[in-house]
């Protein structure tokens, strides 16, 4: 199964650059997942991968060997469109076996690889049945097997979970990549969900305007992200500005707009930079009791939203900024309510201190 | 007369598979090579069907048959004598661009998803064609043969031109007609109509129950055939298909034009000397007529296409209705006349003026209420919806909503009609008795009733397609103004 790279990848439209300079590897068996808004560059990175478009620029490489100039039927990269493609005239079972029969498999060789795709997605039994006979998610599965019969390496998964239902995209998404790694393929999926990146990538690459904005093992993106962007992108956050003031050893003070010192970790940032202060949601402890924190102050709750198992307050910091805090089950009786006094507080290592973004903090933080 | 009838299945046969073999390849290089060419090309292919088909006939004739034609390149005197082969090559001509325009539409529609999920999955060009998008378009492609059956065992008026001393059903009809043998037209009319249903109806029944071939893939032969210089053999050989059986024996009748323009024909022609006042007279009738019965189809075809595409009176009778709007097209022109004469006769005192207008009413009736049911089915309801709990009343939503979404669609059908009605032979020549439309005159110019020079029956011809082609051009124009400003 392939290792896969792109070395300096250059895609463009007219005068629309889709992919911009784009290098990346992705080491075999890997389960890799691209985020990004639309119109990032995501597909456009699939179908470059698959054959169906060549890049303007640059090479791309599956295990060392550059593969610009191969076709899509010898690549042995199976694309998966959002809406699966399943041939609508032919059965389940011929749509699986139609990857065997095409790279000229002995029909009965095909057959069996195809019914053992089928086994492994738990269709056997809808073999026979033609594909607008399923529901969405038998699809999906269909799709899936389909892929995984084909004899391919390399497994490029465009929304795959993008048309199904909110739950059961969440079933689906373990069941997808559990069944890929299984099987050994290299799995490039490109998604909008945030979630689904996080769940099923063991690595996560955030594109924006054609260019990689981070790359790397799923938790560090989270705990660590390159950017203001791919924070906000992953996760969220709330974001304050600021500005460094000194730095003690390991930690920075870094004084906030509005009058409010925060301890951060020290960061390669000089001196008197402006600054962002990124908060995750979950990091931001509220109490009624006094918090041991680095960083605490007084707040006031000025809206809640109820999520289900969890709650998410905005708290107005004595600097005028609101940040977002998320709680799980208190009961109500413990609940803040709107107006109450509290204590917010997280810790040092929580703070993420990024440089002032060129284009101003808004523009950062546009995802549409 | 049983022979007659059995002829017109066979040449219809055989000319509708001719006619999807060679239209399915040019709509294919139509719709997926990209370049302006294809444009130009898009619009060539609609000319066999705006050339009114005894012009066409005349053409042909002239172009396979008569020492002047191609047969002056291999020094002989006639390639194809009239006949058998002759009709093919006619019926072949003018059912082209019906399979052309159905694919072409066919090929827009198709979302090429399938075929690109097919190559990743390592199917070569060739494989991918072949297993995923040819069976998925099976529909279109039957819908195609169909026009083209049926428009090869309706025609008369071009048939008879080149028949020579053969017979097939509608040329039988028109032979004993001609004879006054009221009973036998009525006879063999019943006979082909009957059987044209009959023939479609099984057609329609049998086909999409044949189950596909077991999916079978020649690899190595597959990938040989999607290599370029295959495809490019291919493309040139569709091309010159084309060109050879398609556009240049319907358009040859523009040469001798050219020479008889020169040679001072046209001055006496725009001088209306001679047989060219007839003609004129003859020219502007079937162009009122072409007005009229656009309008009275717009007006009248326009209900029973919402009926159609939104079900308004159930499912089942839409159907019904559905089905019965096919048989104009169905029915062989001649006897489609000899109905319709008979039909608005016994409805007492009609001047003829209007016989006609009301006969290519029903004989073009099929086109635009097709191609109108078929563009609202393609407008979401929910949009009509919107429209109305925003508080439109239905006319104001058809006006605002439905017409303006549609309007492409309506001009189409509208230029169908329109060139349809101008090209008519068969069913006009039944119905009427003292009036003479443009293709009725010219039919008797070379046929020799009327005695005119062979400089004017070409310029004569060379007049009725050179404005058809004109009105088509000009209608195709603001046709694509309308769908730009749609767009913009």
């Amino acid at each position: 199964m392939p290792r896969v790279s792109f070395a300096n990848v250059t895609k463009n439209f007219g005068k629309v650059v889709a992919l911009d300079e784009v290098s990346f590897d992705v080491s075999d068996g890997q389960y890799l997942c691209v985020l990004g808004p639309t119109g990032s560059g995501k597909t456009t990175l699939l179908k470059l991968l698959a054959g169906l478009l060549k890049p303007d620029e640059g090479t791309i490489y599956f295990d060392g060997k550059p593969v610009n100039n191969v076709n899509a039927q010898d690549r042995n990269a199976v694309y998966v469109p959002q809406q699966y493609a399943l041939f609508p005239h032919l059965t389940v079972l011929q749509n699986v076996a139609f990857g065997p029969l095409a790279r000229g498999k002995p029909a009965s060789i095909a057959l069996e690889t195809a019914s053992k795709a089928l086994d492994l997605v738990r269709l056997s039994w809808r073999a026979q049945a033609l594909p607008n006979e399923l529901s969405g998610g038998m699809q999906q599965r269909v799709a899936l097997a389909r892929g995984l019969a084909s004899g391919a390496g390399l497994l490029l998964l465009d929304e795959p979970l993008g048309a199904l239902d909110a739950r059961l995209r969440l079933d689906l998404r373990h069941k997808l990549r559990d069944l890929v790694k299984q099987s050994g393929f290299t799995a490039i999926h490109v998604t909008h969900d945030q979630d689904e990146a996080m769940s099923v990538g063991d690595e996560i690459m955030v594109l924006r305007n054609g260019r990689i904005q981070d790359y790397g093992p799923q938790r560090r993106v989270y705990r660590r992200p390159a950017s203001i962007f791919v924070a906000n992108m992953i996760g969220g956050a709330s974001f304050l500005e600021g500005m460094v003031d000194t730095t003690v050893g390991e930690t920075a003070l870094i004084s906030v707009r509005g009058g409010l010192t925060v301890q951060a970790p020290s960061t390669t940032l000089t001196l008197t930079a402006p600054v962002i202060l990124a908060l995750r949601k979950e990091r931001i402890r509220i109490s009624r009791d006094r918090l041991e924190m680095e960083n605490v102050f007084k707040g006031e709750i000025r809206g809640v939203r109820f999520l289900g198992n969890s709650k998410e307050y905005l708290i107005r910091i004595p600097n005028g900024d609101i940040i977002a805090s998320r709680q799980f089950a208190e009961s109500e009786d413990d609940a803040f309510k709107v107006g109450e006094e509290v204590q917010v507080g997280f810790l040092e290592g929580d703070a993420m201190v990024f440089e002032y973004p060129a284009k101003g903090l808004r523009n950062e933080l546009e995802v549409g | 007369m049983e022979g007659a009838v059995l002829w017109s299945f066979v040449i219809g046969l055989v000319v509708s598979i001719l006619d999807v073999l060679g239209g399915i390849p040019l709509a294919w290089l139509i719709v997926r090579s990209h370049g302006h060419w294809t444009t130009i090309l898009d619009s060539l292919a609609d000319i066999p069907f705006i050339v009114p088909t005894v012009a066409l006939g005349f053409s042909i004739l002239e172009f396979w048959s008569s020492p002047g034609g191609l047969a002056q390149l291999f020094g002989s005197t006639s390639l194809v004598s009239s006949g058998v082969i002759l009709i093919v090559l006619l019926h072949f001509a003018f059912s082209f661009p019906v399979i052309v325009r159905v694919m072409v539409g066919e090929f827009l529609n198709y979302r090429e998803t399938y075929e690109v999920a097919a190559r990743t999955l390592g199917a070569s060009a060739f494989t991918a064609v072949r297993t995923v998008t040819m069976p998925i378009l099976r529909p279109g492609i039957l819908a195609a043969f169909l026009l083209a059956l049926a428009r090869s065992l309706s025609e008369t008026g071009a048939t008879i031109v080149v028949a020579g001393a053969f017979e097939n059903g509608t040329v039988f009809i028109n032979n004993v007609r001609g004879s006054g043998l009221t009973a036998a037209v009525v006879i063999a009319s019943s006979i082909m109509i009957v059987s044209s249903l009959t023939v479609f109806g099984l057609i329609k029944i049998i086909t999409p129950r044949i189950r596909v071939a077991p999916l079978k893939v020649w690899p190595n032969l597959e990938r040989k055939l999607s290599k370029s210089p295959v495809v490019a053999t291919r493309n040139a050989i569709s091309l010159i298909v084309f060109l050879v059986f398609v556009l240049l024996p319907c358009l040859f009748i523009a040469l001798p034009a050219v020479e008889a323009v020169a040679a001072g024909t046209a001055t006496e022609a725009f001088a209306g000397v001679g047989p060219w006042k007839a003609f004129w007279s003859s020219m502007s009738l079937s162009y009122v007529i072409a007005v009229l019965a656009t309008i009275v189809n717009i007006v009248s075809g326009l209900p029973v296409a919402i009926l159609i595409a939104r079900n308004r009176f159930g499912t089942r009778i839409s159907r019904v209705v559905d089905a019965l709007v096919d048989l104009p097209i169905i029915v062989p022109s001649l006897a489609l006349g000899v109905s319709l004469n008979f039909f608005w006769r016994n409805m007492g005192a009609l001047p003829e003026f209007w016989v006609i207008v009301l006969a290519h009413t029903t004989i073009t009736y099929s086109y635009f209420v097709r191609t109108m049911a078929a563009s609202i089915q393609g407008i979401a309801p929910e949009l009509e919806d919107a429209a109305r709990t925003l508080g439109a009343r239905p006319l104001r939503v058809f006006r605002k909503i439905t017409l303006p979404l549609t309007k492409y669609s309506l001009l189409s059908g509208a230029i169908l009609v329109f060139t349809r009605s101008v090209d008519e032979t068969g069913a006009t020549s039944a119905v009427a008795a003292t009036l003479k439309t443009a293709p009725i005159l010219l039919v008797s110019w070379i046929r020799g009733t009327v005695a005119v020079t062979p400089a004017e029956r070409a310029l004569g011809v060379g007049f009725l397609v050179a404005t058809s082609f004109l009105a088509l051009v000009m209608l195709r124009l603001i046709a694509t103004r309308i769908s730009a400003r749609k767009v913009a």
